[in-house]
């Protein structure tokens, strides 16, 4: 008797996100990946983008998913809307997700569709009772239709809501602790909202949930003036991570340890050893980190 | 149940796209006062990414008429018809048909058509994948057979039917190509566009071709699709237009038997 092997296809496609650093992948280098194979941590899509039947975005995907773990980031599931979720895009990530097996799904805190209409740009909710009731049964219905927690990114926000009561953190929180969800904590984010907002971001990050960080974004932003002249920061990922946003993730990775860190790079879109280089200096900063917890933990010092 | 979120997310969503209605209350800054230049960051951010969204798309259109011109009209179709799916790369199904109308661009009749092509163009690039009719395959069928099959076009295949030579102005607009003058009073050129592989292929179909593809597309024979074409373009030449259509890998697959059933077209 012989057993049938080629009838078991094994995936071995490389599953978890180690805590390295990764990218965004852009089609501007799709070709340079390919033929070249660059020593990266992972690769990180926007699910909306490989949405369409088939083509090039496919192909290359798949080429690039068999060599590399893959996180997968929605960007139009309109969590913080006010009305139900599209159960057809819901449908559609959950397909996305059964084919490309990603290590990890996240989504935004954010609306971006009203009726019919999706305005292309993640719109700030207010922090209230009633939108952490409309929020939590969103996350619980997307984790239950697939069948897999997802990830919570912190917003950029321009501005604030006069009838929230609650603090942008102990809405994470509350979220958290509702859900079951998991968190990407995005660092530029921290810093553009606390630079608009007048908080302090190492008291934000002090004070954020950090056990249930599965994830870490780094970006760069525009700097702008609201009309009392005071600093408005724009979250433009159309330039490198700002030395704050450097400090600030040091920072970070000293309280969470490394965790997946992604480089966020998408319009002016930079050459690939650039947008590389980028990704290089998160993953050292999280080496001397980790290098320097160990000393300390050795010593005392 | 929610209804304070529904309202507050209804004004929000007004404002961001009409920037004749005011600042919508409650929206601050850190000293609790309203700040409009705050909100306009989200007007801003949503006209700019749907402008890129339509430059990305758009590319020879742009090139036509200039960066400063296309922003502007595509701000105008922004905020006219704003996409109504987070996917995209779909938006601009009716750029066409908008640009059409729009004033500022009358003057360039063939302006719609081009972008017509360009939309075609990205509708093939994210089709469904298939794999195209070798020519050997098709020369492997009896010829007495051949005239009586109905045959399947490649899930990529577009046509698009125009009155100026748009096939000649889109190329000349293209990355590489060769800027040059073009006679917009010359001929009405047909586009078949396609993508059997990874590439999209835009190539020009001789007269009584659309008409051709389009009677194939709705399930007609061989020979019931050449008599379209013929009551057209008298001088249909159906092994030309034929052979265009296998080499661009526009057929995936044929078979006998009644037509079906999606013959109205014609």
């Amino acid at each position: 008797m012989t057993l049938a092997l080629e009838s078991v296809a094994l995936d071995t496609r490389p599953q978890a996100i180690l805590s390295r650093a990764g990218v965004g992948l852009k089609a501007e280098h799709y070709r340079t990946i390919v033929a070249t194979r660059p020593d990266i941590g992972f690769f990180e899509v926007h699910a909306e983008n490989y949405m369409g039947a088939g083509g090039p975005p496919h192909r290359y995907l798949t080429e690039i998913r068999s060599h590399y773990p893959l996180s997968l980031h929605g960007v139009g599931l309109s969590i913080g809307a006010a009305h139900s979720l599209d159960r057809h895009h819901l449908q559609r990530l959950k397909q996305l997700i059964e084919r490309y097996q990603p290590g990890l799904f996240s989504e935004h805190l954010a609306w971006s569709t009203h009726g019919t209409r999706f305005f292309d740009d993640l719109l700030p909710i207010p922090y209230t009772s009633e939108t952490l009731a409309l929020v939590t049964d969103h996350i619980d219905e997307v984790q239950n239709t697939l069948g897999r927690q997802m990830l919570l990114e912190n917003p950029s926000t321009y501005l604030a809501f006069a009838e929230s009561t609650y603090s942008e953190i102990d809405f994470i929180v509350e979220t958290v602790r509702r859900t079951g969800c998991g968190l990407l904590l995005d660092v530029n984010n921290v810093y553009v909202s606390s630079t608009n907002q007048r908080w302090d971001p190492i008291r934000y990050l002090d004070e954020y949930p950090l056990a249930h960080v599965q994830e870490i974004h780094l970006a760069g932003y525009t700097r702008e003036a609201d009309e009392a002249g005071r600093p408005l920061l724009i979250d433009t990922h159309d330039r490198p991570v700002d030395e704050l946003v450097w400090s600030l993730f040091e920072h970070a990775i000293g309280r969470v340890g490394p965790k997946p860190t992604l480089i966020e790079w998408d319009s002016k879109v930079p050459t690939w050893p650039e947008l590389k280089a980028e990704a290089d200096r998160a993953e050292a900063i999280m080496l001397a980190v980790g290098k320097r917890e160990r000393h300390r933990a050795a010593t005392g010092y | 149940m929610q209804q304070l979120a529904t309202n507050r997310q209804r004004q929000f969503a007004a404002a961001l796209l009409d920037t004749t209605l005011a600042t919508p209350p409650g929206l601050i800054g850190p000293d609790g006062e309203l700040s409009s230049k705050r909100f306009a960051v989200y007007r801003n951010n949503v006209v700019l990414g749907l402008i890129e969204a339509l430059r990305a798309n758009f590319p020879a259109t742009r090139r036509i008429i200039g960066d400063e011109f296309f922003r502007a009209m595509a701000r105008a179709y922004a905020v006219s018809e704003p996409p109504t799916s987070p996917m995209l790369f779909e938006y601009g199904a009716g750029f066409a048909d908008f640009v059409a109308v729009f004033e500022p661009a009358v003057s360039l009749p063939y302006l719609p058509d081009v972008i017509r092509i360009e939309r075609a163009w990205l509708e093939a690039y994210h089709a469904r994948d298939a794999v195209a009719l070798e020519p050997m395959a098709l020369a492997a069928i009896p010829n007495d057979r051949v005239a009586e099959l109905r045959f399947s076009l490649h899930p990529s295949l577009r046509v698009v039917r125009s009155a100026f030579p748009v096939v000649t102005i889109w190329r000349m607009n293209i990355t590489d190509g060769v800027q040059g003058s073009a006679d917009v009073e010359s001929d009405g050129e047909d586009a078949l566009v396609v993508r059997p592989g990874a590439e999209v292929e835009v190539r020009l179909i001789p007269p009584g071709g659309a008409e051709f593809i389009t009677a194939l597309a709705s399930g007609l024979s061989l020979t019931e699709a050449t008599r379209c074409a013929m009551t057209e373009f008298a001088l249909f030449d159906l092994s030309t237009n034929l052979g265009i259509l296998v080499q661009a890998g526009g057929f995936s697959g044929y078979g006998q038997g009644e037509s079906r059933g999606k013959t109205e077209a014609r």
